[in-house]
């Protein structure tokens, strides 16, 4: 006679790994002192163009460095090297999003300890990139005035997810008929109190108030030991 | 699409979990999936049985338990679960809600298990 299930209880997380990961990242990354932010947004939403423009920026005083997923071509990280920043690309294949054992592998080779800023760009996606912790300090999520005001309506996990949001083409806000207070409530309805930027990287609007915001963000270096 | 991947981690989370039980296998895997955790039921399931293929877990089912959104309200200062995750307003008083307690789950929470040599005697 067939015995009749029996059930054993289990708690496991099944990203276990990759939160042990992510909290190893993020406990490696505050030795260093260095603050690592990473940005997500749906693909065309100017996270590349955001990000060099950022990277220009902050060049002159701090010491910064980028790793760009996407899923085919070396294009982006082209881009954002016209920075002069040290830019690696991560090509995820099929893989619709980053985690934390890609950052991993990406990191080696460069001394966290000469950086002040680390920037993640994770793969164009709303989706997938929400579920995995890649030990960042910030997480932004970027959507541009073409986009309409709904998006986190749309997508309320990645935007719940993440700690800071950045409107981003703003210069183009007046053609796209964009509505900044609805934009703004659908933000602030999915994520109650989140920091909203609103900028665009090509004419540089609404940059220093984001810069001024990361600098005040910027990670305390955590001493091991005496 | 980030099921298939999240599909193998159950997986393998469940085949390791089942080396404690020798001459068991497994006949379901019970999964808490909360509402934040960026996962769809649907294409999870369909993911599963790919993954199992040619794993002791091959022709397991997966039971998924949905797990709502749950908040801590400033203002009632008590816990609520809110009726959609488009609107973080706790349901009794409207005042905002950013304090998520739970929904983020993606936990296997237990195996039903039969003893292997047992069923094949039938």
């Amino acid at each position: 006679m067939a015995m009749r299930p029996r059930l054993v209880e289990v708690r496991k997380n099944v990203l276990r790994q990759n939160d042990l990961l992510a909290t190893d990242l993020r406990r490696r990354y505050g030795l260093a002192g260095v603050t690592t932010v990473s940005l997500v947004s749906s693909p065309g939403s100017g996270k590349t163009a955001f990000l060099e423009k950022t990277l220009t920026m902050l060049q002159p005083r701090y010491k910064v460095a980028a790793l760009v997923g996407d899923l085919a071509t070396a294009n982006d990280a082209a881009r954002l090297e016209r920075s002069q920043a040290p830019v690696k690309q991560i090509t995820t294949g099929t893989v619709c999003h980053l985690d934390a054992q890609m950052v991993d592998r990406a990191l080696d080779g460069w001394n966290l300890n000469e950086l002040d800023y680390l920037f993640i760009e994770n793969v164009g996606n709303l989706v997938c990139p929400s579920s995995y912790d890649l030990g960042e300090s910030l997480r932004l999520v970027l959507m541009s005035v073409t986009e309409g005001e709904d998006k986190p309506l749309k997508y309320p996990t990645i935007f719940n997810s993440a700690d800071v949001a950045v409107i981003t083409k703003i210069d183009l806000a007046d053609a796209a008929e964009f509505d900044r207070d609805a934009a703004r409530g659908s933000i602030h309805s999915v994520r109650p109190g989140m920091r909203v930027f609103e900028l665009s990287a090509k004419t540089g609007a609404g940059m220093n108030e984001w810069l001024a915001y990361l600098n005040d963000s910027r990670a305390p270096v955590a001493y091991a030991g005496g | 699409m980030h099921e298939l991947s999240i599909a193998q981690s159950i997986i393998e989370g469940a085949a390791a979990e089942l080396e404690r039980y020798p001459e068991n296998r497994v006949a379901a895997v019970h999964l808490q999936v909360g509402v934040l955790s960026g996962v769809v039921k649907e294409a999870l399931l369909f993911s599963y049985d790919l993954a199992a293929e040619g794993t002791p877990l091959q022709g397991s089912r997966l039971e998924i338990e949905n797990i709502a959104a749950a908040v801590f309200c400033p203002i009632c200062r008590e816990e609520r679960v809110l009726d959609s995750i488009q609107n973080f307003r706790c349901p009794v008083c409207l005042s905002p809600t950013p304090e998520v307690i739970r929904g983020r789950e993606l936990l296997i929470t237990a195996l039903e298990l039969e003893n292997g040599y047992a069923a094949a005697a039938c």
